[in-house]
């Protein structure tokens, strides 16, 4: 693990509008280095959009963003510097784990683990030659939560991570995550079941 | 930067050959085209030969509308659109890049074959490397004046004919200047030749900013 330097996150008064309908509005949010955040909130509420608006996927009704590292060379903006994992997984069926994660860690830059390294630490190291199109959902998902340790960037936004994740999967998600964490890393993560990991930060969408 | 482009270009050729379809099916449509229209015209070789290079023109511009829905729908609907937005690359260098890719493996065929086809029309020497040098320019122009039409039609499940509907108008002058140029005898070849090429460099330089533009609204 290599983020050594601290990171924060400040979000003020976030809503975010699609056409006429607002989503969600007045959404704060202020997290450092080594903490992790649980956007909760009925099903519709805007979890996902919200991730989504952080990500900058989505333009933003109004209010503030930033993010600020100290020790930074340079500033890159906050979408080269997050992890998304959402509903979709962003992996190619025709191509194989290996290959997906090799594409990931292209495009992402700043590499960490190799891909079978991180396969490894999702215990997938079995299917690294598989097309990704053979493996089952939860699989899927590991492959994709893989791609998480192939980069180097310290914000990560999950959507529903432990969909589709038997039980030992997502011990080992947690696994990751505090190491993520430890290292001075922040997550946020969009769900229905608390990771169950010490200290989090509750942000409750729609509890007006 | 060039290193998360190459990335891209590499996984698009590699994606086409493993999954196929596109650039073959194109082709295969390219060439029933040319096969049925000497049927419907009837043995007059004098005939075939004076409108084979707007037959092929038509036909290299029908076949590179087919797969042109699936150039960022695949990628819209697995979440790698995502991923690709978080690179520290722009969106119109990727843009340009894919269309690159695309026509590697749909236009670019089109060209090396069309004088194999051309022969099929009773086409001569100089009419066959005129159609091929127009094609070789003209494609591009299709290909990325298409993408524009297939970002703003990312997000809609059977976008296909839609976007034949918007990009069609849009391909008139490239056709146009392509059939006049190829068809040698009413006009000299070189005038319309350099219209096309000016045509296919200004798509080739702001389809990209278009297209990616559409891509970013398509996310809200």
């Amino acid at each position: 693990m290599n983020i050594t330097q601290r990171c924060n996150l400040l979000i003020e008064d976030l809503s975010v509008a699609r056409g006429e309908r607002v989503v969600f509005g007045g959404v704060s949010l202020r997290m450092g280095s080594g903490e992790i955040a649980e956007v909760t909130g009925p099903n519709g509420v805007g979890k996902s959009t919200f991730l989504r608006a952080i990500a900058g996927f989505l333009p933003l009704g109004s209010g503030r963003m930033s993010w600020v590292e100290s020790e930074a060379m340079d500033s890159a903006p906050l979408a080269e510097r997050l992890h998304y994992v959402g509903h979709l997984d962003g992996l190619k069926s025709a191509l194989t784990a290996r290959e997906n994660l090799e594409i990931g860690l292209g495009i992402l830059g700043r590499g960490r683990l190799t891909p079978l390294e991180a396969l490894d630490r999702m215990e997938l190291a079995h299917v690294l030659d598989l097309p990704v199109g053979y493996l089952s959902a939860g699989q899927r998902r590991r492959v994709a939560l893989a791609r998480l340790l192939i980069a180097d960037r310290p914000l990560w936004l999950l959507d529903e991570p432990l969909t589709a994740l038997d039980q030992h999967a997502r011990a080992l998600l947690k696994v990751i995550v505090a190491d993520h964490l430890g290292s001075g890393g922040l997550m946020l993560a969009a769900t229905h079941e608390p990771l169950g990991l010490p200290e989090t930060i509750q942000v409750r969408l729609g509890a007006m | 930067m060039s290193r998360i482009l190459l990335v891209i270009f590499l996984r698009d050729l590699m994606l086409a050959r493993r999954i196929g379809g596109g650039g073959v099916l194109g082709l295969v449509f390219f060439l029933s085209l040319v096969t049925i229209v000497p049927f419907a015209i009837g043995p007059d070789l004098h005939l075939l030969s004076r409108i084979g290079p707007a037959i092929l023109w038509i036909a290299a511009l029908l076949a590179s509308l087919l797969g042109l829905d699936r150039l960022f729908q695949a990628d819209h609907e697995d979440g790698s659109l995502d991923q690709v937005l978080l690179s520290p690359a722009p969106l119109e260098l990727i843009v340009l890049v894919k269309c690159v890719a695309h026509w590697f493996v749909t236009g670019l065929p089109l060209v090396v074959l069309s004088p194999l086809f051309g022969l099929m029309l009773d086409l001569d020497g100089p009419a066959l490397r005129a159609v091929a040098a127009t094609l070789l320019v003209g494609t591009p122009a299709l290909t990325f004046l298409g993408a524009i039409g297939a970002a703003l039609t990312v997000t809609l499940r059977r976008g296909g004919l839609l976007l034949s509907i918007l990009v069609v108008p849009l391909t008139v002058p490239v056709l146009i200047f392509g059939v006049s140029s190829a068809q040698s005898g009413t006009v000299p070849f070189l005038t319309p030749f350099l219209v096309l090429s000016a045509l296919g460099l200004a798509s080739i330089a702001l389809a990209p900013i278009a297209a990616a533009a559409a891509l970013r609204g398509a996310g809200e």
